[in-house]
Protein backbone atom coordinates (compact mmCIF):
# COMPACT_ATOMS: atom_id res chain seq x y z
CA UNK A 1 0.00 0.00 0.00
CA UNK A 2 3.01 2.65 0.87
CA UNK A 3 4.05 2.33 -2.97
CA UNK A 4 0.57 2.85 -4.16
CA UNK A 5 0.72 5.93 -2.05
CA UNK A 6 4.05 7.46 -2.92
CA UNK A 7 3.14 6.49 -6.84
CA UNK A 8 0.30 9.30 -6.55
CA UNK A 9 2.32 12.38 -6.34
CA UNK A 10 3.24 11.88 -9.96
CA UNK A 11 6.23 13.87 -11.60
CA UNK A 12 3.61 14.80 -14.37
CA UNK A 13 1.53 16.35 -12.04
CA UNK A 14 4.08 18.29 -10.24
CA UNK A 15 4.45 21.94 -12.36
CA UNK A 16 0.85 22.23 -13.42
CA UNK A 17 0.01 22.08 -9.39
CA UNK A 18 -3.57 21.37 -10.40
CA UNK A 19 -5.85 21.95 -7.26
CA UNK A 20 -8.76 19.12 -6.60
CA UNK A 21 -11.68 20.46 -4.44
CA UNK A 22 -10.19 20.78 -0.96
CA UNK A 23 -9.55 18.02 1.15
CA UNK A 24 -8.91 18.57 4.89
CA UNK A 25 -5.62 20.96 5.52
CA UNK A 26 -3.56 17.90 7.35
CA UNK A 27 -3.14 14.87 4.70
CA UNK A 28 -5.70 12.28 5.56
CA UNK A 29 -2.96 8.94 6.22
CA UNK A 30 -0.80 11.15 8.09
CA UNK A 31 2.30 9.20 7.29
CA UNK A 32 2.81 11.44 3.74
CA UNK A 33 6.50 12.17 3.90
CA UNK A 34 7.26 15.72 4.95
CA UNK A 35 4.11 18.03 6.12
CA UNK A 36 4.16 21.68 6.28
CA UNK A 37 4.75 23.43 9.24
CA UNK A 38 0.95 25.42 8.75
CA UNK A 39 -1.49 25.66 6.26
CA UNK A 40 -1.71 28.09 4.25
CA UNK A 41 -4.46 30.41 3.47
CA UNK A 42 -4.84 31.34 0.11
CA UNK A 43 -4.78 35.23 0.09
CA UNK A 44 -0.23 34.56 1.08
CA UNK A 45 -0.43 33.04 -3.07
CA UNK A 46 -2.79 35.34 -4.14
CA UNK A 47 -0.94 36.62 -7.29
CA UNK A 48 -2.85 39.95 -8.03
CA UNK A 49 -0.94 43.05 -6.64
CA UNK A 50 -2.63 43.66 -3.23
CA UNK A 51 -2.32 43.86 0.08
CA UNK A 52 -4.07 41.89 2.97
CA UNK A 53 -4.99 42.30 6.65
CA UNK A 54 -5.93 40.64 9.40
CA UNK A 55 -4.89 37.54 8.18
CA UNK A 56 -6.53 37.97 4.52
CA UNK A 57 -9.96 39.94 5.87
CA UNK A 58 -9.12 43.01 4.92
CA UNK A 59 -7.76 43.93 0.83
CA UNK A 60 -6.05 46.82 -0.10
CA UNK A 61 -4.71 47.82 -3.33
CA UNK A 62 -0.80 47.56 -3.26
CA UNK A 63 -0.66 51.76 -3.49
CA UNK A 64 -3.13 53.87 -1.00
CA UNK A 65 -3.12 56.20 -3.81
CA UNK A 66 -4.24 59.17 -1.86
CA UNK A 67 -6.68 57.46 0.87
CA UNK A 68 -4.92 58.73 3.66
CA UNK A 69 -5.43 62.25 2.19
CA UNK A 70 -9.30 61.78 1.39
CA UNK A 71 -9.57 60.77 4.56
CA UNK A 72 -7.31 63.25 6.29
CA UNK A 73 -9.43 66.14 4.80
CA UNK A 74 -12.84 64.54 5.78
CA UNK A 75 -11.74 64.10 9.21
CA UNK A 76 -9.92 67.27 9.55
CA UNK A 77 -12.72 69.34 8.81
CA UNK A 78 -15.42 68.09 10.30
CA UNK A 79 -12.95 68.14 13.33
CA UNK A 80 -13.09 71.84 12.60
CA UNK A 81 -16.53 72.39 12.19
CA UNK A 82 -17.25 70.84 15.48
CA UNK A 83 -14.87 72.91 16.92
CA UNK A 84 -15.35 75.92 15.64
CA UNK A 85 -18.60 76.13 14.16
CA UNK A 86 -21.13 74.32 16.14
CA UNK A 87 -20.93 75.60 19.48
CA UNK A 88 -21.79 79.31 17.87
CA UNK A 89 -24.76 77.54 15.62
CA UNK A 90 -25.69 75.39 18.76
CA UNK A 91 -26.56 78.44 20.92
CA UNK A 92 -28.01 80.82 17.90
CA UNK A 93 -30.24 78.30 15.79
CA UNK A 94 -30.78 74.97 16.76
CA UNK A 95 -28.96 71.84 18.49
CA UNK A 96 -29.92 69.41 15.32
CA UNK A 97 -26.65 71.15 13.51
CA UNK A 98 -24.23 68.96 15.16
CA UNK A 99 -26.44 66.07 15.37
CA UNK A 100 -26.71 65.78 11.82
CA UNK A 101 -23.41 66.56 10.75
CA UNK A 102 -22.13 63.91 12.90
CA UNK A 103 -24.33 61.22 11.56
CA UNK A 104 -23.19 62.33 8.23
CA UNK A 105 -19.77 61.89 9.10
CA UNK A 106 -19.77 58.61 10.33
CA UNK A 107 -21.36 57.24 7.18
CA UNK A 108 -19.26 58.55 5.25
CA UNK A 109 -16.29 57.67 6.68
CA UNK A 110 -18.01 54.33 7.57
CA UNK A 111 -18.79 53.69 3.51
CA UNK A 112 -15.36 55.31 2.66
CA UNK A 113 -13.93 52.41 4.69
CA UNK A 114 -16.05 49.77 2.98
CA UNK A 115 -14.97 51.34 -0.84
CA UNK A 116 -11.82 50.82 -0.36
CA UNK A 117 -11.24 47.62 2.08
CA UNK A 118 -13.74 45.39 -0.06
CA UNK A 119 -13.10 43.20 -2.71
CA UNK A 120 -14.27 44.72 -5.86
CA UNK A 121 -14.84 41.83 -7.55
CA UNK A 122 -11.94 40.32 -8.46
CA UNK A 123 -12.10 37.25 -10.53
CA UNK A 124 -9.38 34.87 -9.41
CA UNK A 125 -7.04 33.67 -12.28
CA UNK A 126 -7.50 30.46 -14.26
CA UNK A 127 -6.25 27.48 -12.76
CA UNK A 128 -3.35 25.40 -14.96
CA UNK A 129 -6.16 22.90 -16.57
CA UNK A 130 -8.66 25.52 -17.44
CA UNK A 131 -6.09 27.72 -19.37
CA UNK A 132 -4.77 24.46 -21.33
CA UNK A 133 -9.12 23.70 -22.31
CA UNK A 134 -8.93 27.09 -23.86
CA UNK A 135 -5.58 26.87 -25.25
CA UNK A 136 -6.77 24.33 -27.14
CA UNK A 137 -10.17 25.51 -28.03
CA UNK A 138 -8.36 28.24 -29.75
CA UNK A 139 -5.00 26.77 -31.29
CA UNK A 140 -6.99 24.31 -33.66
CA UNK A 141 -3.57 24.91 -36.17
CA UNK A 142 -1.76 22.80 -33.22
CA UNK A 143 1.33 25.33 -33.70
CA UNK A 144 2.39 26.27 -30.56
CA UNK A 145 5.96 27.42 -31.63
CA UNK A 146 4.59 31.55 -32.00
CA UNK A 147 1.89 33.53 -29.83
CA UNK A 148 -1.62 33.70 -31.92
CA UNK A 149 -2.83 37.09 -32.73
CA UNK A 150 -4.83 39.05 -29.85
CA UNK A 151 -7.98 36.67 -29.06
CA UNK A 152 -11.39 37.82 -28.82
CA UNK A 153 -14.90 35.50 -29.15
CA UNK A 154 -18.42 37.11 -29.75
CA UNK A 155 -21.46 36.27 -27.52
CA UNK A 156 -24.71 37.39 -28.55
CA UNK A 157 -26.32 39.30 -25.57
CA UNK A 158 -30.18 39.87 -25.91
CA UNK A 159 -29.59 40.24 -29.30
CA UNK A 160 -26.44 42.50 -28.91
CA UNK A 161 -23.10 41.35 -30.39
CA UNK A 162 -20.70 41.91 -27.65
CA UNK A 163 -17.01 40.94 -27.92
CA UNK A 164 -15.18 38.79 -25.02
CA UNK A 165 -11.26 39.58 -24.99
CA UNK A 166 -9.20 37.42 -23.54
CA UNK A 167 -6.81 38.34 -20.82
CA UNK A 168 -2.94 37.18 -21.37
CA UNK A 169 -2.64 37.45 -17.31
CA UNK A 170 -5.78 35.59 -15.80
CA UNK A 171 -5.50 33.26 -18.99
CA UNK A 172 -9.09 33.03 -19.83
CA UNK A 173 -11.41 34.96 -21.93
CA UNK A 174 -12.88 37.70 -19.42
CA UNK A 175 -16.57 37.80 -18.88
CA UNK A 176 -18.80 40.98 -20.14
CA UNK A 177 -18.02 44.12 -18.18
CA UNK A 178 -15.21 42.53 -17.00
CA UNK A 179 -11.76 44.50 -17.29
CA UNK A 180 -8.31 43.86 -15.86
CA UNK A 181 -6.91 46.63 -13.39
CA UNK A 182 -3.44 47.22 -14.48
CA UNK A 183 -2.49 49.08 -11.18
CA UNK A 184 -3.80 46.02 -9.05
CA UNK A 185 -3.15 43.41 -11.78
CA UNK A 186 -6.65 41.85 -11.76
CA UNK A 187 -9.54 41.09 -13.66
CA UNK A 188 -12.33 43.10 -11.81
CA UNK A 189 -16.05 41.62 -13.17
CA UNK A 190 -18.38 45.10 -13.71
CA UNK A 191 -15.44 47.16 -13.61
CA UNK A 192 -15.59 50.82 -13.52
CA UNK A 193 -12.43 52.83 -13.04
CA UNK A 194 -9.40 52.44 -10.06
CA UNK A 195 -10.10 55.20 -7.87
CA UNK A 196 -7.06 56.65 -6.44
CA UNK A 197 -8.63 58.80 -3.43
CA UNK A 198 -10.30 55.52 -2.70
CA UNK A 199 -7.15 53.49 -3.06
CA UNK A 200 -9.08 50.87 -4.73
CA UNK A 201 -10.73 49.51 -7.68
CA UNK A 202 -14.80 50.48 -8.05
CA UNK A 203 -16.56 47.35 -9.11
CA UNK A 204 -19.70 45.00 -9.14
CA UNK A 205 -18.84 44.45 -4.97
CA UNK A 206 -18.47 47.39 -4.00
CA UNK A 207 -19.66 50.01 -6.86
CA UNK A 208 -22.97 50.33 -4.43
CA UNK A 209 -20.94 51.45 -1.38
CA UNK A 210 -18.52 54.19 -3.83
CA UNK A 211 -21.60 55.22 -4.70
CA UNK A 212 -23.22 55.39 -1.20
CA UNK A 213 -19.89 57.57 -0.16
CA UNK A 214 -20.12 59.91 -3.14
CA UNK A 215 -23.75 60.55 -2.48
CA UNK A 216 -23.02 61.27 1.37
CA UNK A 217 -19.96 63.18 0.94
CA UNK A 218 -21.92 65.68 -1.60
CA UNK A 219 -24.36 66.08 1.25
CA UNK A 220 -21.78 66.09 3.88
CA UNK A 221 -19.84 68.85 1.76
CA UNK A 222 -22.58 71.17 1.55
CA UNK A 223 -24.27 70.55 4.88
CA UNK A 224 -20.90 72.07 5.98
CA UNK A 225 -20.37 74.83 3.63
CA UNK A 226 -24.12 76.08 4.18
CA UNK A 227 -23.32 76.20 8.13
CA UNK A 228 -20.11 78.10 7.87
CA UNK A 229 -21.51 80.75 5.32
CA UNK A 230 -24.54 80.78 7.80
CA UNK A 231 -22.35 81.43 11.02
CA UNK A 232 -20.25 83.80 9.59
CA UNK A 233 -22.96 85.44 8.12
CA UNK A 234 -24.35 85.53 12.03
CA UNK A 235 -21.06 86.99 13.16
CA UNK A 236 -20.60 89.99 10.97
CA UNK A 237 -23.69 91.08 11.40
CA UNK A 238 -24.30 94.60 13.19
CA UNK A 239 -21.73 96.30 10.61
CA UNK A 240 -18.98 94.17 12.25
CA UNK A 241 -17.46 92.63 8.88
CA UNK A 242 -16.53 89.41 7.56
CA UNK A 243 -12.38 89.76 8.16
CA UNK A 244 -13.83 90.09 12.10
CA UNK A 245 -16.05 87.29 11.80
CA UNK A 246 -12.70 85.46 10.39
CA UNK A 247 -11.33 86.11 12.76
CA UNK A 248 -12.88 84.96 15.59
CA UNK A 249 -13.56 81.46 13.83
CA UNK A 250 -10.14 81.21 11.83
CA UNK A 251 -10.70 77.13 11.34
CA UNK A 252 -14.01 78.57 9.22
CA UNK A 253 -11.63 80.08 6.80
CA UNK A 254 -10.14 76.43 6.27
CA UNK A 255 -13.07 74.72 6.00
CA UNK A 256 -14.40 77.41 3.41
CA UNK A 257 -11.82 76.66 1.34
CA UNK A 258 -11.60 72.95 1.05
CA UNK A 259 -15.92 72.94 0.79
CA UNK A 260 -15.67 75.85 -1.51
CA UNK A 261 -13.14 73.50 -4.23
CA UNK A 262 -14.45 69.97 -3.28
CA UNK A 263 -18.08 70.83 -3.92
CA UNK A 264 -18.18 71.40 -7.06
CA UNK A 265 -16.41 68.21 -8.28
CA UNK A 266 -18.44 65.85 -5.50
CA UNK A 267 -21.55 67.04 -6.80
CA UNK A 268 -20.64 66.90 -10.48
CA UNK A 269 -19.49 63.33 -9.69
CA UNK A 270 -22.46 62.41 -7.61
CA UNK A 271 -24.26 63.16 -10.99
CA UNK A 272 -22.42 61.79 -13.12
CA UNK A 273 -22.49 58.14 -11.23
CA UNK A 274 -26.19 59.14 -10.89
CA UNK A 275 -26.71 59.05 -14.49
CA UNK A 276 -24.73 56.46 -15.06
CA UNK A 277 -26.57 53.91 -12.18
CA UNK A 278 -30.15 55.31 -13.93
CA UNK A 279 -28.82 53.95 -17.55
CA UNK A 280 -26.86 50.69 -16.34
CA UNK A 281 -23.42 51.85 -17.65
CA UNK A 282 -20.21 51.79 -16.04
CA UNK A 283 -17.57 54.68 -16.25
CA UNK A 284 -15.35 51.94 -18.18
CA UNK A 285 -18.05 51.51 -20.83
CA UNK A 286 -18.94 55.37 -21.25
CA UNK A 287 -15.71 56.67 -21.80
CA UNK A 288 -14.86 53.88 -24.32
CA UNK A 289 -18.38 54.93 -26.01
CA UNK A 290 -18.97 51.24 -26.09
CA UNK A 291 -22.89 51.61 -26.30
CA UNK A 292 -23.40 55.17 -27.83
CA UNK A 293 -23.59 54.18 -31.26
CA UNK A 294 -20.54 55.87 -32.49
CA UNK A 295 -19.41 54.00 -35.47
CA UNK A 296 -23.72 54.23 -37.07
CA UNK A 297 -24.60 50.41 -36.38
CA UNK A 298 -27.29 50.13 -34.14
CA UNK A 299 -26.19 49.41 -30.72
CA UNK A 300 -27.88 50.13 -27.26
CA UNK A 301 -26.87 48.86 -23.93
CA UNK A 302 -27.86 44.98 -23.78
CA UNK A 303 -27.45 45.00 -19.82
CA UNK A 304 -30.27 47.89 -19.41
CA UNK A 305 -33.43 47.15 -18.01
CA UNK A 306 -34.59 50.13 -19.55
CA UNK A 307 -36.15 51.68 -16.71
CA UNK A 308 -34.47 54.19 -14.71
CA UNK A 309 -36.25 52.72 -11.35
CA UNK A 310 -35.41 49.21 -12.00
CA UNK A 311 -31.55 50.10 -13.20
CA UNK A 312 -31.17 52.13 -9.92
CA UNK A 313 -32.91 49.26 -7.73
CA UNK A 314 -30.78 46.48 -10.12
CA UNK A 315 -27.03 48.04 -9.18
CA UNK A 316 -27.73 49.82 -5.84
CA UNK A 317 -29.98 47.58 -3.69
CA UNK A 318 -29.81 44.04 -5.84
CA UNK A 319 -28.18 41.02 -4.50
CA UNK A 320 -25.00 41.39 -2.54
CA UNK A 321 -22.41 38.77 -5.11
CA UNK A 322 -20.00 36.97 -2.95
CA UNK A 323 -16.40 37.21 -3.08
CA UNK A 324 -14.88 34.64 -5.13
CA UNK A 325 -11.25 35.02 -4.39
CA UNK A 326 -11.58 32.94 -0.69
CA UNK A 327 -8.97 34.85 0.59
CA UNK A 328 -9.30 32.97 4.12
CA UNK A 329 -9.75 29.73 2.45
CA UNK A 330 -6.90 27.11 2.92
CA UNK A 331 -4.66 25.93 0.42
CA UNK A 332 -5.29 22.44 -0.74
CA UNK A 333 -2.84 19.63 1.04
CA UNK A 334 -1.33 18.25 -1.81
CA UNK A 335 -0.64 21.78 -3.01
CA UNK A 336 1.49 23.17 -0.30
CA UNK A 337 3.22 19.43 -0.11
CA UNK A 338 4.14 19.79 -3.93
CA UNK A 339 5.60 23.44 -3.36
CA UNK A 340 7.57 22.74 -0.48
CA UNK A 341 8.71 19.43 -0.67
CA UNK A 342 9.30 19.16 -4.66
CA UNK A 343 13.35 19.44 -4.56
CA UNK A 344 13.53 17.39 -1.93
CA UNK A 345 10.76 14.25 -3.16
CA UNK A 346 12.16 13.83 -6.98
CA UNK A 347 15.42 11.95 -5.86
CA UNK A 348 13.57 9.62 -3.50
CA UNK A 349 10.25 8.91 -6.10
CA UNK A 350 12.99 7.96 -8.64
CA UNK A 351 14.66 4.97 -6.11
CA UNK A 352 10.96 3.99 -4.98
CA UNK A 353 8.88 3.88 -8.65
CA UNK A 354 11.58 1.18 -9.85
CA UNK A 355 10.16 -1.94 -8.24
CA UNK B 1 -11.51 -2.34 -1.92
CA UNK B 2 -14.49 -1.20 -3.02
CA UNK B 3 -15.51 2.39 -1.59
CA UNK B 4 -17.40 5.29 -2.66
CA UNK B 5 -15.86 8.05 -0.20
CA UNK B 6 -15.44 10.78 -2.71
CA UNK B 7 -12.17 11.12 -0.51
CA UNK B 8 -10.86 7.97 -1.21
CA UNK B 9 -11.50 7.84 -4.92
CA UNK B 10 -9.56 10.94 -5.04
CA UNK B 11 -6.40 9.54 -3.38
CA UNK B 12 -6.61 5.86 -5.65
CA UNK B 13 -8.10 6.93 -8.62
CA UNK B 14 -5.88 8.75 -11.21
CA UNK B 15 -7.25 12.06 -13.41
CA UNK B 16 -7.93 10.98 -17.12
CA UNK B 17 -8.86 14.35 -18.57
CA UNK B 18 -10.85 17.35 -17.27
CA UNK B 19 -14.13 18.68 -18.52
CA UNK B 20 -15.09 22.31 -18.42
CA UNK B 21 -18.74 23.43 -18.98
CA UNK B 22 -18.48 27.11 -19.93
CA UNK B 23 -20.93 30.30 -19.24
CA UNK B 24 -23.87 31.16 -21.39
CA UNK B 25 -23.76 34.61 -21.37
CA UNK B 26 -26.50 35.20 -23.80
CA UNK B 27 -29.10 36.51 -21.29
CA UNK B 28 -26.62 38.70 -19.81
CA UNK B 29 -24.60 38.67 -17.07
CA UNK B 30 -26.36 36.14 -14.95
CA UNK B 31 -24.89 33.32 -13.58
CA UNK B 32 -25.81 30.62 -15.93
CA UNK B 33 -23.71 27.93 -17.21
CA UNK B 34 -23.98 26.16 -21.11
CA UNK B 35 -26.53 22.97 -21.13
CA UNK B 36 -24.60 21.31 -24.24
CA UNK B 37 -23.59 17.97 -23.05
CA UNK B 38 -19.86 17.00 -23.71
CA UNK B 39 -19.01 14.65 -25.75
CA UNK B 40 -16.19 12.96 -23.88
CA UNK B 41 -18.81 12.15 -21.05
CA UNK B 42 -21.02 9.79 -23.21
CA UNK B 43 -19.56 6.90 -22.33
CA UNK B 44 -19.86 7.63 -18.52
CA UNK B 45 -23.53 9.16 -18.02
CA UNK B 46 -26.52 9.70 -19.41
CA UNK B 47 -27.64 12.67 -21.25
CA UNK B 48 -30.62 14.03 -19.49
CA UNK B 49 -29.48 13.62 -15.52
CA UNK B 50 -26.25 15.39 -16.64
CA UNK B 51 -28.61 17.87 -18.47
CA UNK B 52 -31.11 18.01 -15.25
CA UNK B 53 -28.03 18.89 -13.08
CA UNK B 54 -26.98 21.65 -15.25
CA UNK B 55 -30.58 23.06 -15.57
CA UNK B 56 -31.09 22.90 -11.60
CA UNK B 57 -27.56 24.66 -10.64
CA UNK B 58 -28.90 27.11 -13.55
CA UNK B 59 -31.86 27.65 -11.26
CA UNK B 60 -30.14 27.92 -7.86
CA UNK B 61 -28.15 30.60 -9.20
CA UNK B 62 -30.99 32.17 -10.77
CA UNK B 63 -32.80 32.52 -7.95
CA UNK B 64 -29.61 33.68 -5.99
CA UNK B 65 -29.33 36.83 -8.16
CA UNK B 66 -33.03 37.21 -8.60
CA UNK B 67 -34.20 40.65 -8.63
CA UNK B 68 -37.42 40.80 -6.52
CA UNK B 69 -38.61 42.40 -3.29
CA UNK B 70 -36.65 40.24 -1.00
CA UNK B 71 -33.38 41.47 -2.18
CA UNK B 72 -34.57 44.84 -2.73
CA UNK B 73 -35.65 45.40 0.87
CA UNK B 74 -32.44 43.87 1.58
CA UNK B 75 -30.60 46.09 0.08
CA UNK B 76 -32.49 49.36 1.40
CA UNK B 77 -31.45 47.94 4.51
CA UNK B 78 -28.09 47.95 4.22
CA UNK B 79 -27.98 51.36 2.68
CA UNK B 80 -29.36 52.52 5.92
CA UNK B 81 -27.47 50.91 7.78
CA UNK B 82 -24.20 52.06 5.80
CA UNK B 83 -23.62 48.47 4.72
CA UNK B 84 -22.75 47.58 8.37
CA UNK B 85 -25.40 44.78 8.62
CA UNK B 86 -23.66 42.73 5.33
CA UNK B 87 -20.64 42.13 8.04
CA UNK B 88 -22.86 40.68 10.62
CA UNK B 89 -25.70 38.79 8.52
CA UNK B 90 -25.49 36.07 5.44
CA UNK B 91 -26.58 37.38 2.63
CA UNK B 92 -29.56 35.90 0.82
CA UNK B 93 -27.04 34.65 -1.99
CA UNK B 94 -24.78 33.27 0.54
CA UNK B 95 -27.28 30.96 1.60
CA UNK B 96 -27.95 29.85 -1.82
CA UNK B 97 -24.41 28.79 -2.57
CA UNK B 98 -24.77 26.50 0.46
CA UNK B 99 -28.01 25.16 -1.00
CA UNK B 100 -25.94 24.58 -4.15
CA UNK B 101 -22.94 23.02 -2.32
CA UNK B 102 -25.23 20.70 -0.92
CA UNK B 103 -26.63 19.67 -4.15
CA UNK B 104 -23.47 19.13 -5.62
CA UNK B 105 -22.18 17.10 -2.52
CA UNK B 106 -25.59 15.29 -2.79
CA UNK B 107 -25.31 14.46 -7.14
CA UNK B 108 -21.87 13.75 -6.70
CA UNK B 109 -22.40 10.77 -4.02
CA UNK B 110 -25.49 9.58 -5.53
CA UNK B 111 -24.81 10.19 -9.43
CA UNK B 112 -21.48 10.90 -10.45
CA UNK B 113 -18.73 9.12 -8.33
CA UNK B 114 -20.10 5.29 -8.89
CA UNK B 115 -19.65 6.13 -12.75
CA UNK B 116 -15.76 7.86 -11.68
CA UNK B 117 -16.44 11.57 -12.31
CA UNK B 118 -16.95 14.35 -10.18
CA UNK B 119 -18.50 17.66 -10.19
CA UNK B 120 -16.22 21.01 -8.89
CA UNK B 121 -18.55 23.61 -7.50
CA UNK B 122 -18.05 26.29 -9.55
CA UNK B 123 -17.66 28.98 -6.53
CA UNK B 124 -14.29 27.05 -6.09
CA UNK B 125 -13.36 28.58 -9.92
CA UNK B 126 -14.76 31.50 -9.69
CA UNK B 127 -17.90 31.27 -10.78
CA UNK B 128 -16.34 30.64 -14.71
CA UNK B 129 -16.46 27.04 -15.21
CA UNK B 130 -18.07 23.50 -13.76
CA UNK B 131 -14.93 21.56 -13.83
CA UNK B 132 -16.24 17.70 -14.00
CA UNK B 133 -12.84 15.29 -13.51
CA UNK B 134 -13.19 11.97 -15.16
CA UNK B 135 -11.12 9.03 -13.35
CA UNK B 136 -9.87 6.65 -14.85
CA UNK B 137 -11.67 3.32 -14.89
CA UNK B 138 -10.48 1.18 -12.36
CA UNK B 139 -11.46 -1.88 -11.42
CA UNK B 140 -14.48 -0.46 -8.73
CA UNK B 141 -16.51 -2.77 -8.21
CA UNK B 142 -19.78 -1.48 -7.15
Amino acid sequence: MKNCEYQQIDPQALPPATPNPPPPPRGPHGDRGEEPTAPRRKWQVFPGKNRFYCDGRIIVARQSGVLPLTLGLIIVTCGLFFIFDCPFLVKHLTSCIPVIGGLLFVFVVITLLQTSLTDPGILPRATPDEAADIEKQIDNTGNASYRPPPRTKEVLINQQVVKLKYCFTCKMFRPPRTSHCSLCDNCVERFDHHCPWVGNCVGKRNYRFFYTFIVSLSFLTAFIFGCVTTHLALRAQGGKGLMFALQESPGSAVELVVCFFSVWSILGLSGFHTYLVSSNLTTNEDIKGSWSGKSGEDVSNPYSHKNIFVNCCSVLCGPMPPSLIDRRGFLPADESVQTAAVDTELPTLATKSVP
Amino acid sequence: MATHSLQDMRQQASVAAKVFIQRDYTNGTVCHFQTKFPSELESRINKQQFEETVRTLNNLYAEAEKLGSQSYIEGCLACLTAYIIFLCMETHYEKVLKKIAKYIQEQNEKIYAPQGLLLTDPIERGLRVIEVTIFEERSLTR
